[in-house]
């Protein structure tokens, strides 16, 4: 019967959309990346205004009571260190008998942290191990050691169990006024935490030893405070020493103090600030793009600007700020902002030109920071040990000569913190009710998850789509063929018609084989001695290409391509090369969201579009010159070093570029454990060697 | 706090049965003279002051309730309380110690080798183990009611205690008992007025009179560290001693701030001065003489080991001061300070085979005193004295180990203090000099403790378990069950400069019901009980009657061993997002509707009278747009798009179902656009 017949042909509905999907690939891939990238550019745009979600937080509603009593006290240590850098000789140990001595008269528990600054190495192995792990290099120089001061206060009557931490860098030999001031700041806080009967946490103020960088000295206090070695044979933190003749402090345990678990950490610092205001710094990006709860921004934020009067910035690309084409688009926006809204006064789109660009640069600095994975300050180390942490830098608009301003600044910023560890003390769970995942726009506006989301999705969504559908084509080929041989004569070439995927699937194995030594080869490189950077650039690459030649040579064995078609290979070849992408941006995507998402924005066109430039050449239609002009400039634009060589002359002119600044951008990425570096090396890469072949397939 | 309404009827009958008593009692006997005739009930109250080198000073009450037998005299006391005594007959308790805390002792600053510290400091929130003289198959049975009945008796969730995962049968390290002493803690009970209040409910006089006048609540609450103990021995009627009885000590140990303290500008090298103190400054009130009910009432100061020696330093370098020493009798000035007070006795510590200076105790009787000429106790300070107070052998403190969500470590280190080493080491056996700690420690079920884990170091250097752990008894945590318990009896050799235990645990999973309300602030593992038997924390005073008759300096002659506890810990367990049953149940109502939706349209639909309808209808012409929609229907539905005329499918959207559309459409988007 006819109808019977219908009704077998008849296909699910799903399976139908997946064929109209198939089908129109070309169209599905325009529109949706043309969407991702539209829905990048209107981040800004939909950015919501931060709010703070933990109740139990409440900033603000209880009045400082930090007063001029404890900023003079403050003066009086910052007088004392300050006198002490007048003769450098003997500062060192000198201003940590000060630091500790001025701890220990305010009632709190001090001691002494000694450490070995750790040497930045490369451990290919160690991506992603947890910081337990951290070994201690046995070659690195005994001689070196820095000495962190511990101040503790307990809370009076609480149990001890969770504590706030307070940062603030000191560097003894080279600190200046700027570092005296936030130590300044951090003791009036402290000195009036030892009196106060509100605490329910207790506080610890770690003066980190920063002569060997910021980072170090927190990283090394942190290791020992969660993972002591104990059986430690070299007894770095077992002597005393004396300090001062006060017998009332007269000994200062090197041995490690501990209080409970860390609820929160503040990092302190002070820039000179060269603007108009008074302003505060957030730096919140800690390594593989994980940010603090946003709370912690958003009370630093509320009580800044609602209770102190600073003025709240967070990091910006400023040469965003001034480039035109962003400026048109926010005029854009704002038009069409303007013309919804006549629609609806209630749809509050549209934000002005001002706004937007001064978003879109917030959003590309945030979104270029979590990328990269390498912390923004100290507040990194917490972050690995699930603590919330941010950095605050104050910077000030006139000279910290001047004492009644000086008196004025450390009232504000010690206010401030004063303010903040309140509400974090009120705080009866950890940080959990505002979001981790997000993206700032500016210090009171962010992108969540689920908006950010959106826009990487569309962008990925063509890359299964496409890489299907020319499966697909392929397979479309074929039966034409076949049905012309008689289906008896040639068992085995439709065994391998339909296994000749494995040969695409082989090369692109191979080339991610060889992604895989190329970020590797780097260790080696870094073991030869006396070589600077621009020779080691050009090693590496000299030993890739070679790497590259010998896993051709001895993989892709030439007997291959016997049974290959050839009109059908590159399409293969591509299809799985998509895929292959497709799953690393997935994996990726979920370990750094912003590493996803820009590497997809760089290198999603050039996938989708990969095509043999002989077939170009050959088509000489517009379209397939257009295609073929495209495919020249996207195969220049994501060769990783291309990228990193044309975004750095963006920024900073293209005068100053030398080769070996890639090998040091490199360099710290991997010596911060970056996710990104090998994402470069594993996904980037190969699929960027792939297409290459795919545009010189010779078919 | 959770309280069993169906006990708490019955303990408020009890209450008031109590209180009846009690207030006939007092108008009978309205003088003290007819106290002998209580049926040999007795009821003592003191006050211990001690000022500690943190600027601080400890207050320490204590009240002592003691009864005979209650067979002897029927079911009635006169001054003990009923509801306690009820307690101890009911549920056979041998001994028991309830406790509640807030805030931490510090062993450092207030010391941890003296019986004041060993018996009074304790872990924060609440603390409790009984003894039952029940066959042990019946002393489950008998710890949960007890439980029930103490909640309801102290208003505190006493009763989450009944749960056999909370609680534990030490044997080897706890106190010698036969496999009827039961311990459990409750690490974050807070503890307010409304455990206090029942608590001085058991007193005679209440807080009404005598020293328990002295509680004024905001401002023993405002200490930093506060105490609040009970105490529970019974015996048997057998035994003929003096003791034989129910005795119920009650003692409140409040650290307090004497509130001189930084009024000025007191800053910088004058802040070594101690504060001067008097009771109405601390408390902010004054004792308006004894509860006249009492045996006996007296207050106390006591001036440490440590601050006695570095006084005696002080007098000598200073020799050409006044010659009063201060240990002569009647005195109560001296250069250093000055007590306003005549001190009523001064007893001194017998030397404690240290060779060291000892501690000085002076006694006021508060019998002479009352409303009119109320006793107010003042020490004032003359000079600056520095000095520290007497610490446990080894400092004991507790951490944990590693960082995220699946696995940690407990590590356990101990450290000798300073006052140790002049300890004496008389505890040789085999010839080698031997420290023997005792730990204790319990853990709840879900951080999972590979006791197999645990590694020692001594020195820092790892050793074999078998050189250093002399005894160990460990019970395993089973799911839901119990928790896991370990007790080990160390031998340290002496002189270590170090020691360390580190237990590695994995972090288990609750099912969704089994997290409390906070269950992002994490989970807390209870405080582990380190103890040194081979020091006593006894104080040695020379024979005198006085001393028997005073419950607080006849407990500090009691033998016991040093105790201390270390912190609380914190571990954050992964939590799961609490709104995520909602998410559940709306995913899954989705599914079903989409289930049956789908399933009607199979059953319901006949294929051939769509058919026949569908051509019935194809005779009506179609406009432009509707061709479009079937062609982009048929596309979706896989099928060549058939001609308009060929009868099939196409029609069904019609010209006048777009028009209907179109037209609604449009009705919303004008009242939206004028009304919305």
């Amino acid at each position: 019967m006819a109808e019977t017949e219908v009704s077998k042909k008849r296909k699910r509905p799903i399976v139908r959309l997946a064929v109209l999907l198939l089908s129109h690939s070309v169209l599905v891939s325009v529109i949706c990346c043309t969407a991702g990238v539209f829905g990048l550019l209107l981040l800004p745009v939909l950015a919501k205004n931060t709010y703070i979600s933990e109740n139990a937080l409440m900033p603000g509603s209880a009045s400082s009571m930090l007063s001029n009593q404890e900023v003079s006290e403050a003066n009086k240590l910052i007088k004392e260190l300050n006198n002490l850098h007048s003769n450098p000789l003997g500062a060192t140990t000198e201003s940590h008998g000060i630091i500790a001595k001025y701890m220990s008269n305010l009632g709190a528990q001090v001691n002494n942290h000694k450490f070995h600054p750790q040497l930045n190495q490369f451990h290919p192995l160690h991506f992603f191990s947890g910081p337990d792990s951290g070994v201690m290099q046995e070659n690195s120089t005994r001689s070196l050691y820095g000495i962190n001061t511990v101040g503790i206060i307990r809370a009076p009557r609480g149990d001890g169990k969770e504590a706030i931490v307070l940062v603030t860098p000191y560097n003894a030999v080279k600190g200046g006024v700027r570092e005296t001031l936030s130590l300044g700041i951090a003791y009036s806080v402290f000195s009036l935490l030892t009196r106060v009967t509100w605490l329910a946490k207790d506080i610890i103020w770690l003066v980190a030893d920063s002569q060997y960088g910021e980072y170090a000295p927190v990283a090394a206090w942190l290791r020992d405070y969660h993972t002591p070695a104990f059986s430690n044979l070299d007894s770095l933190n077992t002597e005393t020493c004396h300090v001062g003749n006060n017998n009332f402090e007269s000994k200062i345990s090197y041995g490690i103090r501990r209080s409970g678990t860390m609820a929160a950490a503040l990092v302190l610092g002070v820039a000179y600030g060269n603007e108009n205001e008074d302003t505060l710094g957030i730096y919140a990006e800690a390594s593989n793009g994980q940010m603090p709860n946003l709370d912690l921004i958003n009370i630093v934020h509320y009580l800044a600007v609602h209770r102190q009067g600073l003025r709240v910035k967070v990091e910006q690309f400023h040469w965003l700020l001034n480039s035109k084409w962003v400026k048109s688009l926010g005029e854009v926006f704002e038009s069409l902002g303007k013309m919804v809204k006549t629609l609806n006064p209630d749809w509050k789109l549209g934000i002005s030109a001002a706004d937007y660009v001064e978003g879109a640069a917030t959003l590309a600095s945030s979104l270029y920071h979590q990328a990269l994975g390498v912390p923004t300050g100290p507040h990194g180390a917490f972050r690995d040990y699930q603590v919330d942490a941010i950095t605050l830098e104050f910077s000030l608009r006139i000279s910290f000569d001047r004492l009644d301003r000086r008196n004025d600044f450390l009232l504000h910023g010690g206010r401030l913190i004063e303010g903040v560890i309140r509400s974090v003390n009120n705080l009866l769970e950890k940080f959990h009710q505002s979001f981790f995942l997000y993206l700032l726009t500016s210090p009171s506006k962010f992108v969540s998850v689920g908006v950010y989301m959106i826009a990487f999705a569309l962008l990925v969504a063509p890359l299964p789509v496409v890489a299907a559908s020319l499966y697909a084509k392929t397979l479309d080929l074929n039966p034409t063929s076949e049905k012309d041989k008689s289906a008896t004569s040639n068992e085995l070439g439709s065994v391998l018609q339909s296994w000749k995927w494995l040969n695409s699937v082989k090369t692109v194995f191979v080339v991610h084989f060889w992604g895989a030594t190329v970020s590797l080869l780097p260790y080696f490189i870094s073991q030869i001695p006396d070589s600077d950077p621009t020779t080691n650039f050009s090693v590496w690459i000299l030993l890739s290409i070679l790497s590259l030649e010998i896993l051709r040579w001895i993989l892709v064995s030439p007997s291959s391509h016997i049974y290959g078609l050839p009109q059908g290979e590159w399409a293969i070849l591509k299809s799985a090369t998509i895929s292959s992408f497709f799953i690393g941006l997935g994996l990726m995507s979920v370990i750094n969201f912003a590493t996803a998402e820009i590497g997809a924005l760089l290198m999603v066109p050039m996938a989708l579009m990969a095509h043999p430039l002989k077939l170009d050449v050959r088509g000489q239609s517009l379209r397939s010159i257009l295609r073929m002009i495209c495919n020249l400039v996207l195969g220049v634009i994501s060769f990783p070093p291309a990228t990193f060589f044309v975004f750095k002359g963006v920024i900073e002119g293209f005068s100053g570029i030398k080769a070996g600044d890639f090998w040091n951008w490199v360099e710290s990425l991997w010596a911060w454990n970056s996710a990104t570096y090998l994402y470069i090396g594993m996904v980037h890469l190969p699929c960027w060697v792939l297409c290459v072949q795919i545009l010189l397939h010779p078919c | 706090m959770a309280i069993l309404l169906s006990r708490r009827s019955n303990l408020l009958a009890v209450v008031v049965l109590l209180l009846c008593q009690l207030f006939l009692y007092a108008t009978v006997s309205s003088s003290g003279s007819v106290l002998k005739q209580g049926g040999g009930e007795e009821f003592s109250e003191e006050l211990l002051l001690k000022p500690f080198p943190d600027r601080k000073v400890l207050a320490h009450f204590h009240f002592q309730s003691r009864a005979p037998h209650s067979s002897s005299h029927g079911r009635h006391h006169h001054l003990f309380p009923k509801a306690i005594a009820q307690l101890v007959k009911k549920f056979r308790v041998k001994e028991m110690e309830l406790s509640f805390t807030q805030g931490r002792w510090r062993y450092e600053q207030w010391g941890g080798f003296d019986p004041l510290s060993s018996n009074n400091a304790k872990p924060p929130g609440v603390e409790l183990w009984a003894v039952f003289d029940v066959p042990q198959s019946l002393v489950d049975v008998y710890w949960r009611n007890l439980t029930h009945t103490l909640s309801g008796l102290f208003c505190a969730s006493i009763n989450f205690l009944e749960s056999s995962t909370t609680y534990s049968a030490p044997e080897l390290t706890f106190k010698p008992s036969f496999g009827n002493l039961r311990y459990g803690t409750l690490p974050r009970e807070a503890v307010c007025t409304e455990n206090l209040t029942p608590w001085l409910k058991l007193l005679p006089c209440r807080d009404k009179a005598g020293l328990s006048a002295l509680m004024d609540r905001p401002s023993i609450y405002r200490g930093f560290y506060h105490s609040q103990r009970l105490r529970l021995t019974s015996s048997e009627s057998g035994s003929d001693e003096v003791d034989s009885g129910i005795g119920l000590d009650q003692t409140l140990t409040v650290v307090l701030q004497p509130s001189s303290w930084r009024t000025g500008k007191t800053y910088s090298v004058e802040t070594n001065i101690q504060p001067s103190w008097s009771i109405s400054s601390i408390f902010g009130r004054n004792i308006p003489g004894k509860c006249v009910i009492a045996k006996s009432s007296n207050v106390y100061l006591q001036l440490d080991n440590g601050l006695v020696g570095e006084l005696k330093n002080l007098e000598r370098e200073n020799a050409k001061y006044v010659a009063n020493t201060f240990e002569s009798e009647g005195f109560q000035s001296n250069h250093a300070f000055k007590i306003s007070v005549t001190p009523d006795k001064v007893f001194e510590e017998v030397d404690n085979l240290h060779g060291k200076s000892t501690s000085v105790i002076y006694g006021f009787s508060v019998e002479k005193y009352s409303d009119s000429q109320p006793f107010d106790l003042g020490l004032t300070w003359k000079i600056p004295v520095v000095w520290s107070c007497q610490q446990a052998p080894l400092h004991a403190s507790r951490f944990l180990m590693g960082s995220g969500n699946e696995r940690g470590a407990i590590a356990i280190s101990l450290e000798p203090t300073e006052s140790s080493e002049g300890l004496p080491t008389s505890h040789i056996i085999d010839g080698r000099c031997e420290l023997r700690v005792d730990i204790f420690q319990v853990v709840p079920w879900y951080i999972k403790v590979y006791f197999h884990t645990l590694q020692v170091f001594v020195d820092k250097q790892p050793r074999a378990m078998a050189d250093v752990v002399d005894k160990i008894r460990v019970s395993p945590s089973k799911d839901k069950v119990s928790p896991g318990v370990m007790e080990m009896i160390l031998k340290l050799p002496c002189g270590s400069k170090s020691a360390a235990f580190s237990l590695e645990f994995d972090k288990g999973f609750l099912h969704i019901d089994e997290y409390p309300p906070d269950a992002n602030q994490g989970f807390d593992i209870p405080s582990a009980l380190i103890s040194f038997p081979s020091f006593n924390a006894r104080m040695n005073f020379s024979e005198d009657e006085f001393l028997n008759n005073s419950p607080i300096l006849s407990k500090f002659q009691e033998t016991s061993p040093v105790l201390s506890y270390t912190e609380v810990l914190l571990i954050p367990l992964t939590t799961p997002d609490f709104s995520m049953p909602y998410n559940v149940i709306t995913i899954t109502c989705t599914v079903f509707a989409l289930y049956f939706g789908s399933l009607l349209n199979v059953l319901r639909r006949r294929v051939d009278e769509e058919e026949r309808i569908l051509r019935s209808r194809a005779g009506h012409k179609a406009g432009w747009i509707s061709q479009l929609l079937s062609r982009l229907s048929a596309k979706l539905r896989g099928r060549p798009q058939e001609q308009p005329t060929s009868s099939l499918p196409h029609s069904f959207i019609s010209f006048r179902l777009v028009l209907k559309i179109l037209l609604v459409a449009s009705i919303a988007v004008t009242w939206q656009y004028y009304f919305g």
